[in-house]
């Protein structure tokens, strides 16, 4: 960490185009700015290892992928300093973050901290889900990504929302064989999603939306209004099982089962910082509170990119630059007015980015049995505890996620509740006939992503020790 | 008019056991809690279930808490995930093996003989996986370990079924006298009377003291934990080190929990603490050296608890000093969870009119109030 300095104007945790984005913007105004990611190359998710991904042919991953290129060539002419392979498992209150790089852990104090941690897949409990072969549709596209890998054997797609679509169409075009598409959003979605049509008809989705839609059922059989879905198999996925409807009962057999039902911010960090959040209805996920330059309650802390509401990669970018902007305006290096001034065309391409998003919202909304899922579903892999454990708990005066914590352990294994916590915070809502809101969500705490015990005791003690591992 | 004999304030363990012994007399009780059962220390800590190592002071009272702590399941209809698989106190060098042994021969001395020094050999063979360099433990073999929460919450489910009612979500703002009674307002608008009134709320206790005229030097506190990811099963008893700060176990799940008093920041006001990594990284150097098998181990939570602390380092136990019909319960400085159990049964006695058998006078409250020496 030789090209690491002792503490920066500001820091942003995160590189996918939010993160990319502000960390550009504001490195080019002079302030020292670093920018922390886990991952090995800029990107994100949207655009992982857009840098050196191994799928040359950009006909594979489509156009809005290779759109992250753009992002990633400004940032590195910035003047930025880039800390890759970085995790970060701590902010404070008084602004010092808590990361490990290469083994070793320190503490690197900021003047202000843009978290653009970005978005999650929605747990999609059904039962079976944790069986060997059945995984995330995001990160089965990392791997193509990352790695050009796919699976092979029968593939069976299955869920709701855009991104389920996206990784059909990209699977088929690096030549991967799918057996079926289950779609599970529901018939009702479309009815209250019409009158949002002209939103969407407006935006830039509808175009690639519908020719990646027909491309894919084209080549393979889509299954619409599936139900009752489930992964069967002996220490393996071996079939799916669904519903079409209140129809019978029907069997595709499966090695791979790719489940999808939207994503969600990526609240962990800003939810153990303190930063208040809010039950959002329409995207049915929590989100952290922040004012229209991504400031949330937490002072010193700003939230750019799905982070802070899901609204997709180009929206992501546009509030990069505008939180950015606002932090500027924070450190003293711009005045207001300037501020307000630069802010005007990014703010202008965010409006424009977001139309179509309520459409969206609307008609990939997750059916209510996959967000509730049956009593013998497992709803916590880590603590394996069924939906039926926690409706039994809330019988017993369990209130909210946190005392399920204390009931149950559920939410207290490595995941920090990123596999469980929408789901058991629907499951005590709807056990309890209240909404979310009232239920609440789990109070996270650092480290919000696993550290080892060699890390943590390698923590500088004093400041003279701190520079001994900056500079060794 | 209420009907209520009692108000607790506070549902923490020592508010719960308060209310279910007092229960089981058939005394009207409610109790009032600001958030819900066991939402802080109660329902945080590391669960240890010691005798070893306490202020002479606290003995008697930890003893005959051991004694209920081992027939917890009749007390309370739940066995709280007590295990009794002894404590130990680590010495990593001869002084320290060497204090160990005054230590047992003072408490020999005042007829107590729950702790005993082991030798190395013996140490190795109730903690395998201890580090070569230690070279014998102090040991209380009677000891062991609980669940927090399931225990405070197992507590307050025996009240509530012996009928004590708990107010949850109800923070006390005003405590004053109302002819015979004490009537308590809660910052919802809710007003409950009773002749006797019992301050068991923890780190803030001191607001209700301050209220009757007894203010106490009240230090709150955020003592911090952490858990590691499962690891195979490596050790029963609980260990602590006698020349620096730890309390380590491992569940019957795998997960071993690393604590010992390594202090965050707390907040007390918005329920908040934050975590000091700087602390808690010595808290893993010491496990580093004392477990070389952790080496490897993942850290994957950690917390903190919102605490009280006294002076010296021992809680008030006691009816007030200013006021009748009063008593309190607090200040437990860290290692109040094992002396729950008892707590609730002394004060049972207090307030039925009995008195305890037990020594509290250490811990009266008075001792903070000693009217200052001319100089």
């Amino acid at each position: 960490m030789s090209d690491v300095k002792t503490s920066y104007d500001l820091a942003v945790i995160g590189a996918g185009p939010a993160g990319l984005a502000a960390a550009t913007l504001a490195a080019r105004q002079g302030i020292s700015t670093v920018l922390l990611d886990e991952q090995p190359a800029p990107g994100g998710q949207i655009y992982r290892s857009v840098t050196e991904t191994p799928v040359r042919d950009p006909k594979v991953l489509g156009p809005d992928y290779w759109h992250g290129a753009g992002l990633v060539k400004p940032f590195q002419e910035s003047g930025a300093d880039y800390l890759p392979g970085t995790t970060v498992w701590s902010v404070s209150r008084n602004l010092e973050i808590g990361l490990s790089r290469e083994g070793a852990a320190r503490i690197l104090p900021a003047k202000h901290i843009i978290l653009a941690t970005g978005a999650l897949e929605r747990p999609f409990a059904v039962p079976g889900w944790t069986l060997p072969g059945v995984m995330g549709a995001g990160a089965a596209q990392v791997l193509l990504k990352s790695s050009g890998l796919v699976a092979t054997g029968n593939v069976v797609l299955a869920g709701t929302g855009p991104l389920l679509w996206l990784l059909a169409w990209q699977y088929l075009r690096a030549g991967a064989e799918i057996t079926a598409v289950l779609d599970t959003t529901p018939r009702a979605n479309w009815r209250q999603a019409m009158p949002h049509m002209t939103g969407f008809v407006r935006s830039c989705y509808i175009g690639k939306g519908l020719k990646l839609l027909l491309d894919v059922r084209r080549k393979v059989k889509v299954i619409g209004n599936v139900t009752a879905l489930r992964a069967e198999g002996d220490g393996q996925v071996r079939s799916v099982v669904y519903r079409q409807g209140n129809g019978a009962e029907q069997r595709l057999p499966a090695e791979t089962l790719l489940l999808h039902q939207g994503v969600i911010p990526n609240l962990n960090l800003a939810n153990a910082i303190g930063c208040a959040q809010s039950w959002d209805d329409a995207q049915r996920c929590w989100t952290p509170q922040t004012d229209g330059w991504g400031a949330t309650t937490v002072e010193g802390v700003s939230l750019a990119g799905d982070g802070a509401g899901i609204g997709g990669a180009l929206s992501a970018e546009h509030q990069g630059r505008l939180t950015a902007l606002d932090a500027l305006h924070r450190l003293g290096r711009i005045d207001r007015q300037q501020r307000d001034r630069d802010a005007a065309p990014h703010r202008e391409a965010l409006e424009k980015a977001r139309q179509g998003r309520v459409f969206l919202d609307t008609l990939y909304k997750p059916a209510q049995d996959f967000r509730v899922p049956s009593d013998d579903t497992i709803v916590c892999r880590c603590e394996e505890v069924t939906a039926a454990q926690v409706r039994d708990a809330v019988k017993l005066g369990c209130s909210g996620p946190n005392q399920a914590k204390s009931f149950l352990r559920c939410g207290m294994g490595p995941c920090q509740g990123r596999l469980c916590g929408p789901t058991v915070t629907e499951v005590i809502a709807d056990a309890r006939g209240v909404s979310p809101a009232e239920v609440g969500y789990y109070r996270l705490r650092p480290p919000v992503k696993p550290i080892t015990l060699a890390e943590l005791a390698s923590l500088p003690k004093r400041e003279d020790e701190i520079d001994a591992v900056l500079h060794h | 008019m209420s009907g209520y004999d009692v108000i607790v304030i506070g549902g923490g363990l020592h508010g719960c056991s308060t209310a279910l012994h007092l229960s089981q007399r058939g005394v009207r009780v409610l109790v009032v809690e600001k958030d819900h059962i066991g939402r802080h220390a109660s329902g945080v800590n590391a669960g240890g279930v010691r005798q070893l190592g306490r202020h002479v002071a606290e003995i008697p009272l930890s003893v005959a808490s051991m004694a209920l702590w081992h027939r917890i399941g009749e007390l309370v209809d739940d066995d709280c995930g007590f295990e009794c698989h002894g404590q130990i106190k680590v010495a990593e060098t001869e002084e320290e093996l060497a204090d160990g042994h005054a230590r047992v021969a003072e408490l020999r001395a005042l007829g107590f003989s729950h702790e005993e020094v082991v030798d190395q050999a013996e140490l190795r063979r109730l903690v395998p996986a201890i580090a070569p360099h230690c070279v014998g433990a102090v040991v209380s073999r009677g000891d062991g370990a609980a669940i927090p929460y399931r225990t405070t919450f197992a507590f307050k489910r025996k009240a509530e079924s012996l009928g004590a009612r708990f107010e949850e979500g109800s923070a006390v703002t005003r405590v004053a006298r109302a002819g015979l009674n004490w009537r308590v307002k809660t910052a919802a608008g809710g007003r409950f009377e009773a002749p006797v009134l019992v301050n068991c709320a923890g780190a803030w206790a001191n607001r209700i003291a301050a209220q009757l005229g007894e203010p106490v030097p009240l230090e709150v506190i955020a003592p911090m934990l952490m858990i590691t990811a499962r690891l195979p099963p490596f050790i029963k008893p609980v260990v602590g080190a006698t020349g620096r700060t730890l309390s380590f176990k491992q569940f019957p799940n795998g997960t071993v929990l690393i604590g010992g008093g390594m202090l965050g920041r707390a907040s007390p006001d918005e329920n908040r603490t934050e975590l000091d990594f700087t602390n808690l990284a010595i808290n893993a150097r010491t496990v580093w050296d004392l477990f070389p098998v952790m080496r490897s181990a993942t850290v994957v939570r950690a917390w903190a608890g919102i605490e009280a602390r006294m002076p010296d380092q021992i809680p008030v136990i006691g009816p007030s000093g200013t006021e009748l019909g009063v008593f309190h319960a607090f200040g437990f400085s860290a290692h109040g969870f094992q002396l729950g159990p008892i707590v609730g049964r002394i004060l049972a006695d207090m307030i039925t009119g009995n008195g305890t058998p037990l020594p509290i006078s250490p811990f009266r409250i008075q001792r903070f109030h000693q009217p200052a020496v001319a100089a």
